[in-house]
């Protein structure tokens, strides 16, 4: 038995007290009505707490357990940022309401732009994305408008590095644009080499995340810039991983034309099981006029300053609007609190601490005997470690250690990515975890290597401890079962 | 150090351990000039005690208002448990299940929410949900382009009554791909597409939104045949809360709606000044493997127990890269478990009493408006809850007097629609009483005497 709410279901139950106590008849003729009910569950209010309730006790989460799920900065979310963002001032208020009330609302979006601006360098901001990848897709689609503005439109390649996340190459796609990959070099650099090869006149830019999915500070990025900016590219950041850097070093500064920053990993918004994420965008002076709309201006008006939306009337070039109204509020109110919490000095100790916990956690492995992908590298807030020996030598994949970690109640760091390192895991522990769990961490790996060393075992059958054990993917994907049907065992 | 555990003895043992000398040297692969020193910009520090009372400040300026606008977004009672469960840290910060294993509580929500979205649109399958319904929108078109393999054109017509601002984000969004957009011709007098259209000349799809952006109701049986007829698709854009009343996308016409998507906010997502919301997308079974998004399947463990994961992926960005069925990476899971838990405790009928309700509220508001001197309905026929008027002056000028009285009176329509002339959508949903209701017509009569020196 799955056990779901529709099995709860009883025909005539309802949780009485949240809908209005009688049926009115509407006034609509027939033929636009539904002829049939849909398929709802009938449950009582106590039924649906205690199901959904049953069902978040079989998540792993931050609260519950360490999630080093390496490029997603599973860091501890402040819980006072949530229940801020839900006061009812924010959380009533209409998105098409008047700015005469929403001079709070917009004060705080405002000068969370201004305090993103300078964390990053850039001379603005727009908050309207609703993830990294519509960061992603704003990005490139305002490197496109910048060259067609200049009438050089033949400029529709965006260099990738091999190692990016998938939405880099797909983004291109959807901006038009051809994905160009290009090799990294055998210390996690870019290939410097095959990347001016691959410049020309057909280059509208790169995408790079910096520090790169393999953990590492790409140290040629100077290069890179004068690379790209010398054949008439742009430059795109991909901000996966801001924390490794945030308030040491912007950006900006490194030349970045554009970038995207995903509040739900550097600014600790929560992440809700896959979302909702939140992707403002950064960009430098030459993108000024294409940024995604609307964006917050404060004006002087006699002697006061008055917040107002800036739109498409005030910036005619901009790509346009990505959200029906202005992107996740909500998300951007719970970022604006965590920034404020952290403060000046707090924004460098992310960075700080995020790769003391990656470094330390990267030397003890080290010791322990586990192989680094880059060992002569440091560690930014993530790092690799390749299991290729053991899954030759013991049959012990990443897919195994990632199953047996589950069962130690550990999240598993994240396996298989980036493309290019065989047998990985990719760990990211972030800054709000201590040194006792990484210790426990470090045990916990080392007893599972050592128990298929020593003992023989095998974790091909892990986890056995969870709410399921190993899932049949490939029954999922040919007997396509993606909802429920009365009936139904 | 907010949120960071470490004492000057942990820091010391991790720095030996390590074998650095102070946490600087971990950075000393970054070339040295980039490096900064402080970030003036940003304010010191606040504790949770002085950021409370700050944001308790800042909520209070946007004050209570009593609200008449819907446009897209809808003032729905929220049950308490919906965000009560949901914000439980194993929903709230947990991540994408990429560990099944780890992750059945969301991953089995997700199912059920499919299970409930099918079941309102009567379509056959559901993805894990989009961003929002504007961006809903520009990915079913996209889709669309993938599916409808008859027409090489790229065009896509929109019916007169779909939201301004989701043909704006379609084009931003899918317009790099080439997709061109269009307006069906509308009848003045209801608003609709007109009765006698031309053929759509090779359109890959018609979209048709039911109740349209002025609350009227479109003849959906009617345009779904005549888009089929020609090869086109039809992508339905609805509101779920509707869907409780009037008939459901995959029944429109002989064949029903080939795409539904729409906004899902009403489903217990706070107002929130424009999200996080989220886009929800159902289509038929034939079309699946052009779905952008996540999609959660049921299956069996290795004890032959039910299970929940994440599937069909051969579809998407990180397998797929540059040619997957689209960027998304995310869906908008914590607004997707509050709408299973909503859509739980209303139930069928339940959400049924709110549409009607809401429907009722909003024909009393508008029969109160009109019936003052130098306002008028815009649009015959059937409404859902939401009504397009017209004054006899510029609509903005009386909506800054009604919000002085904290009541928000609707939404302009003069800047997307400056043709229909001094007009505004008005919007009351179940959360307002007949007082509500009454107290906004007495205030606009007010405004409207005081203007004209009556």
């Amino acid at each position: 038995m799955a056990d779901l709410i529709f099995d709860k279901s009883r025909q005539g139950r309802r949780a009485f007290a949240q809908a209005p106590q009688e049926t009115v008849p509407a006034d609509i003729p027939e033929r636009f009505l539904r002829k049939d009910t849909a398929l709802l569950p009938e449950a009582s209010e106590l039924q649906v707490v205690r199901h959904f309730t049953r069902l978040s006790q079989k998540n792993f989460s931050i609260d519950t357990q360490f999630y080093p799920l390496g490029s997603c900065t599973m860091k501890y979310n402040p819980r006072a940022c949530n229940a801020l963002a839900l006061l009812p001032g924010f959380a009533g208020r209409h998105p098409l309401g008047p700015v005469s009330h929403g001079q709070g609302f917009l004060r705080c979006m405002f000068e969370l732009q201004e305090m993103l601006k300078a964390v990053t360098g850039m001379q603005g901001v727009s908050l309207t994305p609703m993830a990294g990848a519509q960061g992603e897709l704003a990005g490139v689609a305002m490197i496109r408008a910048y060259h067609d503005a200049r009438g050089d439109s033949g400029r529709n390649e965006i260099i990738v590095p091999d190692a990016a996340h998938g939405t880099n190459p797909a983004t291109a796609t959807m901006c038009g644009c051809i994905a160009r990959e290009i090799p990294t070099g055998s210390e996690g650099d870019v290939d410097l080499e095959a990347l001016k090869a691959a410049v020309g006149p057909q280059t509208a830019g790169i995408m790079l995340t910096n520090p790169s999915t393999l953990g590492v500070f790409e140290r040629d990025i100077i290069e890179v810039e004068s690379i790209v900016k010398d054949a008439g590219g742009l430059l795109y950041y991909d901000g996966a991983n801001l924390n490794a850097i945030c308030g040491k070093v912007r950006p900006g500064d490194m030349g970045f034309d554009v970038i995207h920053m995903n509040l739900h990993k550097t600014f600790s918004t929560p992440h809700g099981g896959g979302g909702p994420g939140s992707g403002a965008i950064g960009v430098g002076e030459r993108l000024l006029p294409f940024m995604p709309v609307p964006i917050v201006a404060a004006k002087e008006v006699a002697g006061e300053t008055v917040y107002d939306w800036l739109t498409e009337h005030d910036l005619p070039q901009s790509i346009g609007r990505l959200s029906g109204f202005m992107g996740n509020a909500g998300v951007l109110l719970r970022a604006y609190v965590y920034m404020r919490m952290v403060g000046r000095d707090g924004m460098r100790r992310i960075a700080e601490f995020a790769t003391l916990n990656a470094n330390y956690l990267q030397a003890r492995l080290r010791d322990a005997g586990f192989e680094l992908a880059y060992p002569s590298r440091r560690a930014s807030h993530e790092f690799i470690i390749t299991l290729r020996h053991e899954a030759r030598d013991l049959d012990l994949t990443a897919m195994d250690v990632a199953k047996a970690l589950l069962d130690r109640n550990y999240h598993a760091p994240t396996t298989y990515f980036p493309l290019l390192v065989p047998e990985c895991l990719l760990i990211e522990p972030t800054e709000t975890e201590s040194k006792e769990t990484l210790d426990g961490f470090v045990d916990a790996l080392v007893a599972i290597a050592s128990e298929a060393r020593d003992s023989g075992t095998r974790f091909k059958q892990a986890p056995y401890r969870t709410p399921v054990r190993r899932l049949d993917d490939v029954k999922a994907a040919r007997q396509l079962d993606l909802k429920y049907e009365p009936g139904e065992p | 150090m907010p949120f960071i555990p470490h004492t000057d003895e942990d820091t010391k043992e991790m720095l030996e351990a390590i074998g650095a000398e102070s946490i600087d040297d971990l950075f000393d692969e970054i070339p040295g000039h980039l490096m900064i020193d402080s970030l003036d910009a940003v304010p010191e520090a606040l504790s949770e005690m002085q950021i409370t009372r700050l944001m308790r400040e800042r909520a209070a300026m946007d004050g209570s208002p009593l609200c008449f606008i819907g446009a897209g977004a809808y003032e729905h009672h929220i049950p308490t448990a919906v965000w009560d469960i949901a914000t439980r840290g194993e929903f709230y910060s947990a991540y994408t299940p990429y560990q099944a294993e780890a992750s059945q509580g969301t991953l089995q929500t997700i199912y059920e929410y499919q299970s409930m979205v099918t079941a309102l649109t009567a379509l056959d399958v559901s993805n894990a949900s989009l961003y929002d319904g504007a961006s809903a929108l520009a990915e079913a078109a996209l889709m669309a382009v993938r599916c409808n393999r008859r027409q090489k054109s790229r065009r896509i017509l929109l019916a007169p009554g779909v939201n301004p601002t989701y043909e704006k984000v379609a084009a931003a969004i899918a317009g790099s791909q080439g997709i061109i957009f269009e307006r069906l011709p509308m009848d003045a007098g209801t608003g609709n597409v007109m009765e006698s259209l031309d053929d759509p000349r090779e359109a890959v799809a018609v979209v048709i939104q039911q109740p349209s952006f002025f609350g009227t109701l479109e003849d959906v049986d009617r345009l779904t045949d005549w888009a089929h007829r020609h090869e086109a698709m039809v992508i339905a854009v609805v509101n779920p809360t509707s869907l409780a009343l009037l008939e459901a996308p995959g029944n429109w016409g002989e064949q029903g709606a080939d795409i539904a998507c729409g906004e899902g906010q009403p489903l217990g997502v706070p107002l929130s000044s424009g999200g996080p919301y989220f886009g929800f997308m159902t289509c038929k079974q034939k079309h699946v493997r052009q779905m952008p998004g996540r999609i959660v399947g049921r299956t069996t463990d290795l004890d032959d127990q039910p299970g929940f994961a994440l599937t069909l992926q051969a579809r998407e960005q990180h397998i797929r890269r540059s040619k997957a069925t689209s960027n998304i990476c995310t869906n908008q899971g914590l607004m997707v478990t509050a709408a299973t838990i909503y859509m739980s405790l209303l139930g069928f009928e339940g959400l049924a009493r709110v549409a009607g309700r809401s429907q009722q509220n909003t024909a009393r508001l508008v029969a109160g408006l009109c019936a003052i001197d130098g306002v008028e309905r815009l649009f015959d026929g059937p409404h859902f809850h939401e009504a397009a008027i017209r004054l006899d002056r510029p609509v903005s000028q009386v909506l800054a007097k009604l919000a002085e009285q904290d009541i928000l009176g609707g939404h302009d329509l003069s800047q997307d629609f400056p043709g229909l002339g001094d007009a505004m959508l008005v919007c009351a949903t179940e959360t307002k009483t007949v007082e509500d209701i009454d107290a906004y017509v007495t205030a606009l009569g007010k405004v409207l005497m005081e203007g004209s020196g009556r």
